[in-house]
């Protein structure tokens, strides 16, 4: 399938160039399909192509030396992603995993700094694009930052467990999120880590206190 | 039935991104709003309400207690 004009367009990067530069432009252009859980990023490889999502969702990510994962964003179509080892030269910094089937374009680094020469106008969108990326990855920053979210996290499962007379109030990860001060992100780390730590079982809808008492502790030590 | 996540199609635009993240084929849009097929149970990975942009769709927790 032949990559869209219409769709270039809809770029941020390349929302101010005319026809005539977007066919230029499309030349360079490829097409990568992604299966439901294919990486198509490994962090600390060589970087080698900037990517849009043209079509689906992809996750960004970090694994810790662990093996655990902290998703740094979620990419959207019109969105990029590997923009600044393409830019500073530097190796991957991320993992990204196709969550659904996608449909990414992509552009090669070489010619990426070619594109930047022949059209100067657009770094200034590729400015407010990194400008944008910072602010996020500050916020997440700081609610990564707090070591305490855990507990916070702990206090609210505690407050809101449903009581003997019937059912508490039902929570999205997201309203656990706005109460903890914390992403949503976040908070799904914090659950999975408390179900490690065997003081609660994930069970479909349901958030499970097996172990009361290290909940409690996790809450006291944490805060 | 089994639990499903909530959908408000007030703030579903129609954009499908949930229906392509659903590992197990649970969504679909009808007339422009999510649907979900109730048929398949969903196991609450909570994918669809990550990539919504509008809340539209929402994975909310029961929290119990289970005595030792």
């Amino acid at each position: 399938m032949a990559v869209q004009l219409e769709f270039l367009k809809s770029i941020l990067y390349f929302s101010d160039l005319g026809l005539a530069e977007l066919e230029s432009i499309r030349k360079l252009v490829f097409e990568k399909t992604a299966d439901r859980a294919e990486m198509v990023l490994l962090e600390g490889e060589s970087a080698a192509n900037l990517y849009f999502v043209a079509s689906g969702v992809v996750k960004v990510f970090k694994t810790s030396a662990e093996g655990k994962e902290q998703i740094l964003s979620i990419v959207r179509p019109g969105e990029s992603f590997n923009d600044v080892p393409v830019f500073d030269g530097g190796p991957n910094t991320v993992s990204a995993q196709a969550m659904g089937p996608v449909l990414l374009y992509g552009i090669k680094k070489n010619d990426i700094e070619a594109i930047l020469r022949n059209h100067p106008q657009i770094a200034l969108n590729v400015i407010k694009v990194l400008a944008g990326r910072v602010r996020h990855l500050v916020s997440l920053v700081e609610d990564l930052s707090f070591k305490h979210v855990i507990g916070r996290v702990a206090k609210i499962l505690l407050k809101y467990v449903g009581g003997e007379m019937g059912q508490g109030p039902r929570l999205t990860q997201q309203e656990m999120a706005a109460m903890a001060g914390t992403a949503r992100e976040v908070v799904g780390r914090s659950l999975k880590a408390l179900e490690e730590e065997g003081a609660i079982k994930l069970d479909r809808h349901r958030i499970i206190i097996t172990d009361k008492e290290a909940l409690q502790k996790i809450m006291e030590v944490s805060s | 039935m089994a639990e499903m996540p909530v959908i408000d199609p007030k703030k579903c635009d129609g954009c499908g991104l949930c229906v392509g993240v659903c590992h197990l084929n649970a969504l679909a849009i009808v007339n422009n709003v999510i649907t979900i097929i109730e048929t398949v149970e969903c196991d609450w990975c909570t994918d669809c309400e990550a990539v919504c942009l509008t809340g539209a769709i929402s994975c909310p927790f029961e929290i119990i207690i289970q005595e030792p």
